[in-house]
């Protein structure tokens, strides 16, 4: 991998041009919680100003970037017994993300493996995918990120370039080529010794940071064995089956079709929107039958795709370990709260 | 200075590596939400509450390179109301012609019930895996349904009439509950009369009109012999059919892994992508319908 340091001025004026020339999204303060702690997320940015460097953690993930959580599929003109189908593949400008965080670019690369690199890969996805510019960030970790148990915490690939904060300057992590380009504009150095050994404190520092983990040791067998376990029934007696979990969480992607018909029977419009397993009609059928109509049931599968059907399809867990489902969930079930007592 | 992003044209570059020949989904990306567009050409009254749809799709040269495999499923577009999965019924030898038994249900199989001849709608696919006929050449072959069932059973029935020589006994049992919800009664004489094959009904609630078997489809095993170590079977009903038929059969000595069932769970692409048919850790579209019964025993909550 290339390394380069740049001095935050010159990283400052190289954001500016990219402003200027693109669609480029950065963190800002959108809004403050009960507490009134700032809640920050990507926003469009039209000047450097608004961005927001002090930005602890973005509320919503950036999948809706890529996933919206509505969008036109397609349409159908209906006329007499016919009709001709119109197909509303993306082909929006490209677009820069900032600040993205380690656990959110794998999490991309977790939704690439579904909708990008398997059998049928989605064009909605992979448009926009392939058009979105990522300069990740690094991050100073939360009470609620566990993202070092599941191996998130830092990034291999899926994103453009990569920052840490090494002081006056920023330490530079180059995974495209478009972003060694654009590099090769501005002044930037070949890393020393000495950012070298300030690079490696810094991982260290961070590494000693977490607190909240979980262990995935045998995960997939240990879910196995308690699949009837009434300690599902407990967290079921708790949850209310809003779906805020699957809402709010990265790694996210189910969704229903709905399609749409104007009272002259000539326009038509399929809308594809996301949905959450822990929502009452996720695997009902036509007739009334519900594979799984009970709220324990439903969250147990939740957990099952995240850290185990995924695990046996990929060999890593679906869940990058962001704490987000546990801070939006009323009812205060937190994925390390939940995997430990599986394994009691 | 200029720092701005060229727009990467994913589709052009996709068809520059596109593959000919079948309509293969899998590496086209600009087809992934295309539905090939069909008429309805011929509507046969199966009983108040199931009709056959004959579907064909209506550009020759997408009808040339459609093929399917017994047990395959398609997803049906009826535009503004919706699409859904639906087992194809006739004939694999058939090109670009398809036969959907469709119960009315809900929203889409409803408005579809009230469609006529002539009307279009959208096919996209074939999906999913199929009973794997060739894995059961020299082999006895027992296929069995209830109910609706027999839908997805029907195109494992017309391989086998077809190709009667590539296997040895073949065995046909259909149960359901009354008589008046047998399905493509109009064949029946014909499956009888092949050579080598024999087709046993059984009804659990019979009319006065029957002078049939009554009884559960397992009833059916006390009535043949058959050489269990050379037999495969496809099972095709409502789970708690399935689970039946399929422990006896093993009781009876045929190993679960030359069983196979077809399951079902609601769907809303066909393609991997919506995570409503998942079962176990995988998905039915993907790693389905049809499963062997040794795997079906090891997926988390599929029966
Ligand atoms: C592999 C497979 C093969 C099938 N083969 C047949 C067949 O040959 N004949 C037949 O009559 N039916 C078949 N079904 C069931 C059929 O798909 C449903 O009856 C149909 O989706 C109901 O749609 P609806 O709009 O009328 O009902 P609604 O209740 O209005 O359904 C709304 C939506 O939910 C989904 N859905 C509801 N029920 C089911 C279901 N049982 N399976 C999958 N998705 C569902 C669909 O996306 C549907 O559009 C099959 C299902 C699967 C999964
Ligand atoms: S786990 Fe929490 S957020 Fe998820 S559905 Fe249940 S109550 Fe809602
Ligand atoms: S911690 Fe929760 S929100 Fe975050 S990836 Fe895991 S399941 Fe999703
Ligand atoms: S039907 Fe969408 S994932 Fe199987």
């Amino acid at each position: 991998m290339i390394f380069k340091t740049i001095d935050k001025k010159d990283f400052n004026k190289f954001l500016e041009i990219l402003i200027e020339n693109n669609s480029f999204f950065a963190p800002q303060k959108i809004a403050k919680d009960k507490n009134n702690k700032p809640i920050y997320d990507l926003r469009l940015v039209n000047d450097f100003k608004e961005i927001d460097f002090n930005y602890d953690i973005l509320k919503y993930p950036p999948r809706r970037f890529f996933l919206p959580y509505r969008e036109a599929i397609s349409s159908f003109e209906i006329k007499n017994s016919s009709w001709q189908q119109n197909i509303n593949y993306e082909t929006k400008v490209p677009r820069i993300l900032l600040g993205l965080h380690p656990c959110d670019i794998n999490s991309l690369n977790k939704l690439d493996k579904v909708l990008m690199l398997g059998d049928y890969p989605s064009p909605y996805y992979t448009i926009r995918r392939k058009n979105t510019f990522i300069i990740g960030m690094d991050c100073d970790p939360k009470p609620f990120c566990f993202c070092r148990s599941v191996g998130t915490h830092t990034v291999q690939h899926g994103c453009d370039m990569f920052l840490i904060d090494i002081g006056d300057r920023y330490f530079i992590e180059i995974f495209s080529n478009v972003a060694f380009d654009f590099l090769k504009k501005v002044t930037t150095k070949d890393i020393t010794k000495k950012d070298d050994d300030e690079y490696k404190r810094i991982r260290r520092l961070k590494a000693e940071k977490f607190t909240a983990k979980i262990d995935v040791t045998d995960l997939t067998k240990i879910l196995d064995m308690e699949f009837q376990s009434d300690v599902w029934k407990e967290w079921g007696d708790k949850c209310l089956g809003c779906g805020s979990c699957a809402r709010v969480c990265p790694t996210c992607y189910c969704y229903g079709i709905e399609e749409k018909i104007d009272l002259k029977f000539q326009q038509a419009e399929k809308l594809k929107i996301l949905h959450a397993c822990t929502l009452i009609d996720f695997a009902e059928v036509a007739g009334g039958f519900n594979f799984r109509p009970e709220r324990h049931i439903r969250l147990k599968y939740r957990y099952y795709h995240k850290h185990r059907g995924f695990v046996e399809a990929y060999e890593e867990s679906l869940c990058v370990g962001c704490g987000r489902c546990g801070e939006a969930c009323l009812a205060g079930i937190t994925v390390p709260e939940v995997i430990s007592s599986i394994r009691e | 200075m200029d720092l701005s992003l060229k727009y990467q044209d994913v589709l052009s570059d996709n068809k520059k590596i596109k593959t000919g020949g079948r309509l293969n989904r899998k590496t086209d990306l600009g087809n992934f939400e295309k539905t090939y567009k069909s008429e309805i050409t011929g509507i046969i009254e199966l009983t108040p509450l199931e009709k056959l749809f004959q579907i064909q799709i209506i550009d020759q040269d997408e009808r040339e390179r459609f093929s399917f495999k017994p047990g395959q499923f398609l997803m049906l577009e009826v535009p503004g109301f919706g699409e859904i999965p639906l087992s194809i019924s006739s004939s694999p030898s058939r090109r670009g012609v398809v036969e959907l038994c469709i119960r009315k249900q809900g929203r889409v199989t409803k408005f579809l019930h009230k469609m006529q001849r002539g009307a279009s709608v959208g096919i996209k696919g074939p999906f999913g895996t199929h009973f794997p006929m060739e894995k059961f050449a020299n082999a006895n072959v027992l296929l069995i349904a209830g109910g609706l069932g027999l839908a997805a059973l029907r195109s494992a029935i017309y391989y086998v009439e077809e190709n009667r020589n590539m296997f040895k006994d073949i065995f046909i049992m259909y149960g359901t509950n009354d008589p008046n919800q047998m399905l493509f009664t109009y064949q029946y004489e014909t499956w009888k009369k092949t050579d080598g094959i024999k087709l046993f009904t059984i009804v659990q609630n019979p009319d006065k009109k029957w002078s049939g078997r009554v009884g559960l489809i397992t009833d059916l095993f006390n009535e043949i012999v058959i050489d269990t170590s050379n037999t495969h079977a496809i099972v095709c009903g409502p789970p708690v059919m399935f689970k039946f038929v399929c422990n006896k059969l093993n009781d009876l000595g045929i190993p679960m892994e030359n069983m196979f069932v077809s399951l079902e769970r609601r769907m809303h692409c066909g393609m991997g992508k919506c995570c409503r048919c998942n079962v176990g850790s995988t998905y039915t579209c993907l790693s389905g319908p049809v499963f062997d019964y040794w795997t079906v025993m090891n997926l988390k909550e599929a029966i």
